[in-house]
């Protein structure tokens, strides 16, 4: 497997104020150009596992205190996210993280300075992004505060594939958006897989629709994996929906 | 009525002046969320490097270009031994640290450049010039030009550059800043050295006026009431509230000081401030929040 592994975790453990432990011995992996769903009710850890994975647990006082994190067989647990960015991984935080105050196109513009563009590579990046999100196009000149939830996390998304990744971790892509638009994200999402070849690690409880779209997933409870396998299988399996993701089905 | 007039001018352009000392405040506590109460030891310690150069035969431009230099190191110094030790803690230990860092600069300027009064002389004499029948001090309108000069730079620097627009990311949110790749060090580490260069401009116009001392940090006090007018967050805020205060209190003191015996200058603004606090919390132009799911 490791020749196509793109990410892979081993038994990672995460704290946070040093005494909350949120994570205790994750392990799963993420092969070239798969979709990988995590998925679980809502408290079992799987934003942890998310930003213990991108360095960003740091910056809200956690700490990976057990385990380890390879990504494209480098072992990258506790690098700073500015550096994993640079190779490729970024995240795209649960509830969009939009920055309010600057205009749409600000937000993406922003997402793509990591890698120090010349200014046309970085308008070849633009338009890129708003072939794939021509909505945002439309909204250009608009504060992404003023935006829509599926406008903003489209700007979420849109300023993370600025930085041309080669691995997103996708966080709760479906929260707080009406049906239609969530389909329309995760078509986009699969869309961005199957032609720019970038693989994603996303955690939803929304289990139904990870499913349709992902090709593997990884069930979390309590901050521990409880299930695993390919999706259409998992899909299948009605204890997983009844024991371990709450109410959505 | 003109005299009214020229009253009101003078107090705008005195306004300026305030304004300038705020904006040093606003930039980085949009950037870390801190008051930084250093600003007026950093506007202090500008200024008497400067003149202390200036005084030792450096040439005036020479003595800028060191000066600035000084306070860019100080910026790195400040990341590397305040911030970076002190980064997720609260932002009361934050503010602590700068009262720290504001006895720590003062005590440094003293020590290298003593204690006594400097005279500093840019060159720009405070004599009345008529507009109109209006009279207006040329010291006055040469520093709201050069206030003016470095707002339109600081705008420039905001809007135009990816490193303001990256400053203006990590101001809304520092996760999201993170997330996407800005190194916050890097970015406290320029907001602290934009805000010292905007301490020396303010230094320099400022020890023009009162001559170059001690008490030069105590224009602090002058930039609370326009923050508090003008909003933490907001530039924009700053000019306006410097304007307002500098034009209200110039008024007051002319027209209700006799009333109750003047000396109301110093205190004037504190009471505007209030009133706005009780009317508009957030200032004039403070960023709310912008509520939107
Ligand atoms: N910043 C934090 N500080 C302290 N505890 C946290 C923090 N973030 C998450 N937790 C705790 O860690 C556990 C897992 O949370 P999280 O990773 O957010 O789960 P999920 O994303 O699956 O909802 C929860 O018990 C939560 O309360
Ligand atoms: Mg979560």
């Amino acid at each position: 497997m490791s020749a196509q592994t793109i990410l892979q975790v081993e038994e990672i453990e995460v704290v946070y104020d040093q005494v909350i432990l949120a994570v205790h011995g994750v392990s799963l992996a993420v092969g070239q150009g798969e979709i990988v769903a995590l998925l679980g009710a809502n408290g079992a850890g799987k934003s942890s596992t998310l930003k213990a994975i991108s360095g960003l647990v740091g910056a809200e006082r956690g700490d990976v205190v057990g385990g380890r994190i390879l990504y494209r067989g480098a072992d990258v647990t506790r690098v700073s996210p500015d550096t994993l960015v640079r190779d490729g991984l970024v995240q795209v935080l649960e509830g969009r993280h939009c920055f309010a105050h600057l205009s749409v196109e600000e937000n993406l513009l922003i997402g793509g300075f990591v890698n120090k563009p010349s200014r046309q590579q970085l308008k070849a990046e633009l338009e890129k992004i708003y072939h794939y999100f021509p909505r945002l196009k439309e909204r250009r000149k608009s504060l992404a505060g003023y935006t829509s939830g599926g406008e903003q996390q489209m700007v979420a998304i849109g300023r993370a594939l600025m930085a041309r990744p080669r691995l997103v971790l996708l966080d709760e892509p479906s929260m707080g958006l009406a049906p239609l638009i969530v389909e329309e994200i995760f078509e986009i999402v699969s869309r961005l897989n199957a032609t720019e070849g970038v693989s994603f690690l996303l955690a939803e409880q929304n289990a139904s629709i990870a499913l349709q779209h992902a090709h593997r997933a990884f069930v979390l409870e309590s901050g521990q994996v409880v299930a695993s396998g390919a999706a259409d299988e998992l899909a299948a399996r009605s204890d997983i929906h009844a024991h371990y993701l709450g109410a959505v089905a | 009525m003109e005299f009214f007039f020229e009253v009101l001018i003078g107090g705008l352009l005195a306004g300026v002046m305030y304004s300038l000392v705020a904006i040093g405040f606003v930039l980085i506590y949009k950037a870390s969320g801190v008051f930084n109460f250093a600003q007026g030891a950093m506007v202090l310690f500008a200024a008497l490097t400067f003149v202390s150069l200036v005084e030792s035969g450096v040439p005036f431009w020479a003595a800028f270009a060191l000066t600035l230099a000084t306070m860019i190191l100080l910026a790195l110094a400040v990341e590397r031994w305040v911030l970076r030790p002190l980064v997720n803690r609260s932002p009361i230990t934050l503010f602590m640290a700068t009262l720290g860092l504001a006895y720590i600069i003062e005590g440094g300027a003293q020590a290298l450049w003593g204690a006594q009064v400097h005279g500093l002389e840019l060159g720009i004499d405070d004599v009345p010039l008529e507009f109109g029948g209006l009279f207006v001090s040329q010291f006055d309108l040469f520093a709201a030009a050069t206030a003016a000069t470095l707002v339109l730079v600081l705008s420039l620097l905001f809007n135009k550059t990816r490193i303001g627009l990256s400053l203006r990311a990590v101001a809304d949110d520092t996760l999201a800043a993170q997330a996407v790749g800005i190194r916050l060090r890097r970015i406290w580490t320029v907001v602290w050295a934009v805000a010292g260069l905007v301490a020396l401009i303010t230094g320099l116009l400022w020890g023009a006026r009162l001559g170059v001392q001690f008490s030069l940090s105590l224009v602090v006090l002058k930039a609370l009431p326009v923050l508090i007018i003008g909003g933490f967050s907001s530039v924009g805020g700053a000019i306006v509230g410097g304007l307002i205060v500098g034009a209200s209190e110039k008024l007051a003191e002319i027209y209700i000081g006799p009333l109750i015996g003047g000396g109301i200058e110093n205190w004037f603004p504190y009471v505007l401030a209030t009133l706005f606090l009780l009317a508009r919390p957030a200032g004039l132009f403070g960023e709310r929040t912008i509520e939107r799911v």
